[in-house]
């Protein structure tokens, strides 16, 4: 299991694209995904899915996770997720 | 015959950009993780690319222009994207052979790793530089991937120290030498971007001179400037025309066994025959013409 330690953030509010926001949460408070997304209703389900594989490719098992969606396509969703993920590990290049 | 009359620079970091860029009909997309992308933004390039790569068949040729070895990027943007096997690898400022060696070793690396068949994966240089312009034929022969030299402009001009002009007489030296470099070596010459893309008059003009010059196409930047660089790299009717008569003539003769040829009065040899043949592939190539040998 991995353990997130900072918050972070990766993405924009750009059309086609998502801003995902993680923050930490004790490892009893498991998963929880905050959607935002014009296709909420049609396309909600599918997003939350995505976002939750990366997670558990990355063996994380708690994260609070606000995504702002714009119509991302499933890759973007995934490119965004690895970003944060990566900078929330503290593994972004520039500090 | 490969074409890459047109190579259209994709941002890396734009998911929009990147999902659409196939349909516009450029002969290469290059999707770019050096110049077009933030600093603080270069980790997420990598992954939006890499993910777009891997979900998305183009159907075009498909490079991606790395950030320089040099800089704190550029390893980490080969490792990532040569995961997903791209067509080629573009490397900006080259200015030595061993930078092609180096990266060349890397991907070998990686096609072993990954299961690729060996070499597929193709490289191309933008030299940007003097220092690279002296050392161009070197870096196209320094390894057999390498499929295409790139003159990248602004970064060259101010090396060189001048600024754009109507007429293009700063890149006079500089496009000379690289593509003589690039034919001796047996590869394309392929020129820079024209930013400007209101302005379509002085595209035309530039996109023009450099196909006179002997350039096997463009890099753009906007995909209005596509149709504009194949119109100009498709023969005309006129063109082909006379690429078949010289051929017939040419062949006319060989039956013949005689050894002068000539057409309209004009004599024949051998570079005009070859000449015409290469119209005829080329018009081919862009399904203007069927038949006519593939080079």
């Amino acid at each position: 299991m991995l353990q997130i330690i900072q918050p972070s953030q990766a993405g924009t509010v750009e059309s086609n694209d998502i801003l995902i926001i993680l923050t930490p949460v004790s490892a009893d408070n498991g998963i929880h995904v905050e959607l935002t997304s014009p296709v909420l209703k049609k396309y909600g389900r599918q997003i939350k899915n995505v976002i939750q594989e990366v997670l558990l490719e990355q063996g994380i098992e708690a994260i609070h996770v606000s995504a702002n969606d714009r119509g991302a396509l499933d890759c973007t969703i995934r490119a965004r997720m690895m970003t944060a993920i990566d900078r929330a590990k503290g593994e972004e290049e520039l500090g | 015959m490969k074409l890459r009359r047109t190579m259209m620079f994709v941002p890396g970091n734009n998911p929009g950009m990147l999902i659409n860029a196939g349909i516009y009909g450029a002969d290469t997309i290059i999707f770019d993780l050096e110049d077009s992308v933030a600093l603080s933004e270069k980790d997420a390039a990598r992954h939006l690319v890499y993910n777009a790569m891997k979900s998305i068949t183009y159907s075009c040729e498909v490079a991606v222009r790395i950030n320089h070895i040099s800089t704190p990027f550029g390893y980490k943007d080969l490792e990532t994207i040569l995961a997903v096997k791209p067509d080629l690898i573009r490397l900006p400022k080259a200015e030595t052979a061993a930078d092609i060696e180096e990266i060349d070793e890397i991907i070998t690396a990686a096609e072993i790793k990954h299961g690729f068949l060996p070499g597929s994966i193709k490289m191309m240089a933008a030299i940007e530089t003097a220092k690279g312009i002296r050392n161009a034929y070197s870096i196209a022969t320094a390894s057999p991937r390498m499929v295409a030299l790139a003159i990248g402009g602004e970064d060259y001009l101010a090396d060189i120290q001048t600024s754009r002009t109507k007429d293009g007489k700063e890149f006079f030296a500089g496009r000379g030498q690289l593509i003589l470099a690039a034919r001796e070596a047996g590869i394309h010459a392929i020129d820079t971007v024209f930013g400007d893309v209101n302005n379509e008059e002085d595209f035309i003009a530039e996109t023009t001179r450099i196909k006179e010059m002997g350039f096997d196409g463009k890099s753009v930047v906007n995909p209005r400037q596509i149709k504009i660089v194949h119109e100009i790299y498709t023969p005309s009717e006129k063109e082909i025309d006379h690429a078949q008569r010289v051929i017939a003539a040419y062949e006319e003769s060989l039956t013949r066994k005689s050894g002068v040829v000539s057409l309209n009065g004009k004599m024949i040899d051998i570079p005009v025959v070859k000449r015409a043949q290469r119209t005829l592939a080329y018009a081919n190539a862009v399904g203007k013409y069927e038949g006519g040998e593939t080079l």
